[in-house]
């Protein structure tokens, strides 16, 4: 089976998403999808996937062409799709979620439950996966929810399989694991599209790479024939640096002192577990881990979000643990935090009052109940010029900004007062190449500073060339203190799975 | 995620609880002491026409206090564990017994007639709550319980009037349908939020049943707003079972209707294809949309559904009890079906164990009325309200709603 898509161009209100794109696959090929965030990757999949029904073109299975006003047309015509955000139930079984839509029933419409888990345990063996159809999704570890959702695909019988940014949840052995699955799929005669902007993976395994740039299909190639830094050229549109530029660290005394900290969930889980560790000034740490081993718990307890458990938090010697968030603000830290859009900004209000939020209070900007607005101005003006801040005016809500200008207004107000420990939970998630580059230069130059700086990030690239030190979190517990230099990042995979490297000490 | 710690640290908010508990049992035992041995004389239970069971009001009063005190202190000092909740249960049902003891010490009077009234009076809490579950569980909060059960009270005691019975129920159930279509069209199509569309079918219903009860029902009392209720039904055998036969097999069919719709919603929800489906757009709709299913027509029909579930109980009001139709007769009880949706934990079976508490409530107020207890009956009146906070901040605590209930889904 081919499937094509023919000049498909969708248009959003201010916005071109995808312009005239030409894409094709064939079962038993991987055709690797590569583009920054906003490129037009989502949406030409969404068109692909009959969630949107494009402006111009057409869809063509073997030359004949479709038309799908919803999923369910694709599913019929032999299309599954990955989501990047796993589509299952969480507080429903493996089986339920498996046969949702397809439902094998008894009489009166009754649910043939037994049947149902049959078929999961038919197609999971089938293609070795190894699911347990009663488990109930929340209760599974990330990588074994993808298997979920690969049998939810299968057992539609579906010729191509999207997939959407699949590792980016997973650990390096994960990802192995995933790659031997595709694998598998290839060779029972299935099409793959894998959707990714991790070069190195793409280049991994497939076929055939199309890179996708604001909306159009900019180049192709063939993994043999190329490199990762000529399709980062091809995605960016200029010459990229891919590995951060920095000095050797010279650190000074400990700044931030975290001693025996935990974290209690309402229900009672532990969600950080006893974990002691100390950021020198002049030093970047680097947190690694899979999604939900307690990374975030632990950033919102030390910026004073959630209150911990048990332990103590000083900055500079001084017991920090039952300040709030401003007084810690106060003691010097600043805080980068996960969601950009919930925590770090304030989306509906200006560029100019999101700069001012954590500093309105100061005699600087205020004085007793009135705002002195033409100072803030004149501080946002210079900060957008200092921090590059693409805006043509700094008094549109914070929403007008692309991602990567949205994190660089929050570096600006963070790292612009004096500071003495800065923590960056996912500084660069979700923005484009350049705007990481910044970030990361930015973070470098306040290590520099003398700053001590905490980076907490799920993306084992970063973590590894931003850090002059790295912590493994799992579970809760800090599972390793290495020197990236000295370690590889398959050993680091395994210590983030909670297993250790032959030879290893414990730590 | 749930791998065993080996040291178990309780959270703030456990210890928290288990240690309000303890107090709650002070406090009940300090009731028992002051309150209930103040009266003496005997009290008689009556459980079938010709028996009944005595209880020595200050007697028991004494022994349940002191019970209660030995149970706090087992409590605050290490917890019961596992058995919490049955010591709970047990606690309440004992002081429960007290406070009747109390209130007829002296005096008897028809205990079985009581808990009748009580299974009769639960009927439109669990209707309405049904329709609860049947929205929240596809995702639409639907606070506008209490006017689909008013304006079906209203309409079906014109039809009952002008009509019959049977043609009455219908059109009372075709009301709740309308409120309901109202309230899906502005959530699901127009994405207006849940909560501000339910106030508004909720006052509209409460504006326009006392406009018609004033200018129409009440000239034309004798024509429109006149019938005879539907008599109880006993059921062969079983109605013979001493007590227990008395109290649920000795109804009107809105009884039966009702335990018939709670077996049918929890088969239908936990045993179909239907209830698969619409657990999942309650949870998390983009899962079953991105599989082919249309969230928006389920969503749709399963509140017509609730709608049509409500209507039945709102029209057990004039058909199934009082003859008529009066101002405002719902009195809330739509609010407090929702207290018992969350009560049951979204689950229908649970939440007819809340309708029941909560009827009993009510149950207990109209018995107790004919006592001289030196209780104003204005207070007496807050009963069932009071229980209803007690029971949703007290013993359930947080409970889970479903995820997507008040999100409308984006189709695109």
């Amino acid at each position: 089976m081919k499937f094509e898509l023919r000049g498909i161009t969708k248009r959003f209100p201010g916005i071109v998403a995808n312009d005239s794109v030409d894409l094709e696959v064939s079962t038993g090929e991987v055709l690797a999808l590569i583009g920054e965030n906003g490129a037009g990757k989502s949406t030409l999949m969404n068109v692909l996937y009959g969630i949107y029904r494009p402006d111009e073109g057409e869809l063509r299975i073997d030359g004949a062409p479709q038309h799908f006003s919803s999923p369910a047309d694709a599913i019929a015509a032999g299309i599954g799709m990955v989501h990047q955000h796993f589509m299952l139930v969480p507080v429903m079984t493996v089986a339920e979620n498996v046969v949702l839509g397809v439902e094998p029933t008894g009489r009166f419409g009754s649910l043939d439950i037994n049947e149902a888990r049959r078929m999961v345990k038919e197609v999971s063996e089938k293609y070795n996966l190894d699911l347990d159809p009663d488990a109930i999704i929340e209760d599974l570890p990330v990588g074994v929810r993808q298997r979920v959702e690969i049998v939810k695909v299968l057992m539609r019988d579906a010729k191509i399989v999207v997939f959407d940014e699949p590792t980016a949840v997973l650990t390096p052995s994960e990802i192995l694991e995933f790659f031997e699955i595709v694998r598998s799929l290839v060779a029972a005669g299935r099409g793959v599209i894998f959707i990714t902007h991790k070069l190195k993976e793409a280049l991994t395994i497939a076929d055939r790479i199309n890179v996708l740039r604001r909306g159009k299909v900019v180049g192709e190639a063939i993994p043999k024939k190329t490199t990762e830094s000529e399709i980062a050229e091809m995605m960016v549109g200029r010459a990229v640096q891919l590995i951060v530029n920095k000095k050797q660290a010279v650190p000074g005394e400990a700044m931030l002192k975290v001693d025996n900290l935990s974290v209690v969930e309402p229900d009672g889980r532990t969600v950080v577990d006893g974990v002691s560790f100390e950021v020198r000034t002049g030093e970047i740490v680097g947190i690694a881990g899979v999604q939900g081993n307690g990374q975030t718990e632990l950033v919102e307890a030390l910026s004073g979000m959630r209150r911990a458990a048990t332990g103590s938090i000083s900055i500079a010697d001084r017991d920090v643990s039952h300040d709030s968030p401003r007084e810690r603000h106060a003691a010097g830290m600043a805080h980068i935090p996960e969601d950009r859009q919930r925590q770090g900004l304030v989306t509906e209000m200006s560029i100019m009052e999101n700069l001012v939020l954590t500093r309105y209070h100061d005699a600087e900007f205020s004085s007793g109940i009135r705002m002195k607005w033409d100072v803030a101005k004149a501080r946002s003006n210079e900060l957008v010029a200092a921090y590059d801040i693409r805006t043509n005016d700094p008094s549109q809500p914070a929403s007008t900004l692309s991602g990567g200008n949205q994190q660089k207004v929050i570096v600006a107000r963070e790292l612009s007062r004096d500071i003495r420990l800065a923590v960056a939970a996912q500084p660069t998630r979700g923005i484009d190449v350049g705007s990481i580059e910044y970030v990361h230069a930015q973070i470098v130059k306040e290590r520099d500073a003398g700053v001590a700086v905490l980076v907490v990030s799920t993306e084992l690239d970063e973590v590894m060339s931003l850090s002059d030190r790295v912590l493994v979190m799992y579970r809760g517990k800090i599972v390793a203190d290495v020197d990236p230099k000295k370690v590889s990042h398959m050993d680091i995979g395994l210590y983030m799975a909670g297993s250790r490297p032959a030879g290893a000490a414990a730590s | 995620m749930t791998t065993a710690m080996p040291e178990r640290v309780v959270s703030a908010e456990q210890r928290k609880r288990a240690r309000s508990v303890g107090i709650t049992y002070l406090v009940l035992a300090m009731v028992c002491f002051f309150v209930f041995t103040r009266r003496p004389g005997d009290a008689g239970f009556r459980i079938t026409e010709t028996s009944q069971f005595t209880l020595p009001a200050q007697g028991f009063g004494w022994a349940l206090g002191i019970a209660l005190v030995a149970v706090a202190a087992a409590q605050l000092l290490r917890g019961f564990g596992r058995l919490a909740n049955v010591v709970l249960a047990l606690a309440t049902a004992s002081f429960f017994m007290s406070f009747l003891a109390w209130a007829a010490a002296g005096d008897s009077f028809s205990f079985v007639g009581m808990l009748q009234d009580t299974v009769s009076r639960s009927v439109p809490i669990t209707l309405g709550a049904i329709g609860g579950i049947l929205s929240e569980r596809s995702g639409v909060i639907n606070i506008s319980i209490e006017g689909m059960l008013l304006a079906a009270a209203c309409t079906s005691a014109i039809g009952a009037s002008l009509t019959n019975l049977w043609l009455g129920t219908l059109i009372g159930v075709l009301t709740g349908m309308a409120l309901a279509a109202i309230l899906a069209v502005m959530s699901i199509r127009y994405k207006v939020d849940q909560v501000i569309v339910g106030f508004a079918i909720n006052f509209f219903a409460l504006g326009i049943t006392s406009f018609i009860s004033f200018r129409v029902l009440v000239p034309n009392r004798d024509t429109m707003n006149s019938l005879l209720p539907v008599t109880p039904i006993r059921i062969p055998l079983l109605a013979d079972i001493p007590f227990i036969g008395t109290i649920f097999f000795d109804q009107t069919i809105f009884v039966y209707f009702s335990f018939a719709a709670v077996a049918l919603a929890t088969w239908g929800l936990y045993r179909t294809k239907w209830g698969l489906r619409t657990r999942a757009i309650g949870e998390y709709p983009k899962a079953a949309g991105t599989l082919g299913v249309d969230v928006n027509k389920l969503r749709y029909r399963n509140l017509l559904l609730a709608g049509a579930v409500a209507g039945v109980g709102g029209a057990w009001w004039p058909i199934g009890i009082v003859g008529r139709f009066d101002q405002n007769i719902t009195n809330g009880r739509g609010f407090i079906a929702l207290a018992a949706v969350i009560f049951g934990r979204w689950h229908p079976v649970g939440a007819l164990c809340g309708a029941l508490v909560f009827a009993l409530a009510e149950a207990v107020r109209l018995k107790i009325g004919n006592f001289d207890t030196g209780i104003p009956s204005e207070f007496l009146i807050m009963a069932p309200y009071v229980v209803t906070i007690i029971v949703v901040a007290g013993f359930i605590g947080a409970s889970r709603a479903p995820k997507a209930a008040g999100q409308p889904y984006e189709d695109q």
